[in-house]
Order: structure tokens, then sequence, then C-alpha cells
């Protein structure tokens, strides 16, 4: 067990102790737009999860971004990653983006960005 | 335990276009104007293998520096879902510029006209890095004492660099930026695809 788990108050001690001094995902393998949705057994191992990942998991019974999910439950950007990536491991939530191939969004989801904008 | 998916086919896909500028430019009104929540602030760290070791001897803790970042959100009725993240406009942030571009749409530059070198250092990120961009003269006094034509001068951008006269508090003013900028983006991905496919043939 990571030495952070088990603590009341874990979100106020410093982020390298909260994410066991795991190293963050890079922005390719989950960027801070991506989606998260909580899974049913997300939903049903709530009570089992610690305080930051439970946290995690109600809030995503709507879907939300990582930087929703940081700014909601009041933790920094690296560490949402960190649990966010942990708990789509272990298949409590899941991930949700474009399939990208490159750095930049192709031609087709563009116009589907600027009609959107157009309409919106 | 198998897990049923949830509202997948209700999930958008999500897409990021990036505000960035300089100090007190404008980003956190441009986000306002158009997001749907209020926009959100969130923190990076800044740690000492993110930035130049020159860069680390000002900061009294080397490893606890954070970063304030806000965004916000617009649901786009074509199931996608657009997040604008407003990022502060100097060189030693651009340890979060190389994670938020990937994927991006593109970027607005805020720019103000009575200090537009502010705006210097995300242009040449912007162009170094081939992130489709335009730069949006937010005009603080409601009109514009300036033509884009003078500021495109004065900031030496290429003519294929739309300049846009923008008033961050209006959201139609936003919206209208935002459409130009991924135009922009439709013809610089357009025009690399028409470059590429003699190439695969
Ligand atoms: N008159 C006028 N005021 C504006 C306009 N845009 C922003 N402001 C004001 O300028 C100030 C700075 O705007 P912000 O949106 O906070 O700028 P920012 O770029 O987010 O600032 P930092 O995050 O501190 O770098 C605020 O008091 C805004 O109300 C504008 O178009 N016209
Ligand atoms: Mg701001």
């Amino acid at each position: 067990m990571a030495p952070w788990r088990g603590r009341p108050h874990g979100f106020v001690v410093r982020p390298y102790i909260l994410t066991g001094g795991r190293t963050e995902p890079s922005h390719r393998e989950l960027a801070l737009e991506t989606l998260v949705s909580a899974t049913t057994s997300g939903i049903e191992a709530i009570r089992m999860l610690e305080h930051e990942e439970a946290a995690i998991v109600r809030l995503c019974e709507t879907y939300q971004s990582v930087a929703e999910i940081a700014a909601h439950v009041g933790i920094p950007l690296g560490v949402a990653r960190v649990l966010v990536s942990d708990l789509a491991s272990a298949g409590h939530v899941r991930l949700h983006r474009p399939p990208t191939t490159s750095e930049r969004p192709d031609g087709q989801l563009l116009r589907r960005v600027l009609h959107g904008l157009r309409s919106a | 335990m198998v897990s049923a998916p949830r509202d997948l086919a209700a999930v958008p896909l999500p897409v990021k276009i990036l505000v960035s500028g300089g100090f007190g430019v404008g980003k956190t009104t441009f986000v306002c104007a158009v997001s749907e929540i209020e926009p959100l602030t969130t923190e990076a760290m800044l740690t000492t293998a993110s930035i130049g070791v020159d860069d680390t001897e000002y900061l009294p803790d080397k490893t606890t520096t954070t970063v304030a970042m806000d965004f916000g959100r617009m649901t786009l009725p074509t199931g996608l879902v657009l997040y604008l993240f407003g990022t502060p406009g100097q060189g030693r942030f651009w340890f979060m510029w190389d994670d938020l571009s990937y994927g991006a749409v593109g970027a607005v530059v805020l720019a103000d006209t009575r200090r537009l070198a502010d705006s210097f250092p995300a242009i040449d990120y912007f162009e170094d890095r081939d992130v489709p961009f335009l730069v949006a003269v937010n005009c603080f006094d409601g009109r514009a004492s300036h033509t884009a034509t003078s500021v495109r001068d004065a900031l030496t951008l290429s003519i294929a660099v739309p300049v846009v006269l923008c008033d961050a508090r209006d959201p139609a003013a936003v919206k209208s930026t935002l459409v130009q900028l991924v135009e922009h983006a439709i013809k610089l991905s357009d025009a690399a695809e028409n470059l590429s496919v003699p190439l695969r043939r």
C-alpha cells in the first residue's frame, strides 16, 4: 500500500506524497481534456476507495474532464492525472477522448468544431 | 466484475483551444465570456525537472512552485465539448504549454496594444511548434485604437496569421474569434493534407 493511502486528509499533504512518488502520466497518455466517467464497478467500489479516489468516482457519475476533476476535488493537475490513470487501470472509471494519430485534430474533427461553434 | 458502459453514447468528444497572452490581458475574461461553467482554476506544479536550471535559482523552494491555470467549457451541438484553457504567457510556463498544446485545435493569443511586446513569447512558441494561432487584440477602451494591420506590422506576423479585434467581455466577439481560429486551423490542415497526398502515392 502506498504511504499516503488511508490518510484522512490526504489532499493537504504535499502532492508527491499523495501520489506515492509515482510519476505523472504524460499528456499524450492522459490529456487534461480527456473525459472520465465512472463505471458500475467503480460506483460499487466507492466505499472501499480512499478519500480522493472515492471523490473522483462520485464526481464522474456525470462525465468530467481531468482538469475539472482537479479543480473540483481540490488537487493539483499532476495528482489528478495519477489518480485517474490508477482508477482507469482498476476499471473504476472509463476514459473518453478523440482517437489521435497526430498532434493535431484532423480536418473532419475541426469541421465538427466549426459547425458546433457556429450553431452554439 | 464486468462493468457495463454508463451512458457511453452520451459522452461527447473533448477538444481544446488555448488562450494565452501577457499578464492582465484579458485571458480569464475571454474564457468567462463563453463558458457554460463558472471558470475553474487548477494548479500545476512547477518542478525543477520542468524548467531550465537558471530559472530554479530564482525560486525560493525548488519543488513547490505552482502555477494557476483557469479554464472554461462549451458543449457544442455536434457531439463535442470544447475546453478553453487560459494559460500564462511567460516563457517560464512553457512546460505547461507543451502539455496543453498537444492535440489542441489551436490558440488565441490575446494582445493589448499598450503592451504588445507581452505577446511575443506566446507568438514565438506557437510559431515554433506549428500550433495554429491567431492574434486577438483586446480592445480595452471598447474601440479599436489600432488597426489589425498596424498590430500585424508591430508584431512582424506573417500575412497568414489572422489578426482580429475583440472585446473579451463580449460573448459574441469571443465566439467569432474562436470561429476564425477554427477556420484558420482548417485551412492549415487542408493545406498540409494536400501536400502529403502526392507523397503517399
Ligand atoms: N475595458 C475592458 N476591460 C477588460 C477587457 N478585458 C478584460 N478587462 C479587464 O482587465 C482586467 C484583467 O482581465 P483578466 O481577464 O483578469 O486578465 P488575465 O489575462 O486573465 O490576467 P492574469 O490571469 O492576471 O494574467 C480585468 O479587470 C478585466 O475586467 C476589455 O475588453 N475591456
Ligand atoms: Mg487570469
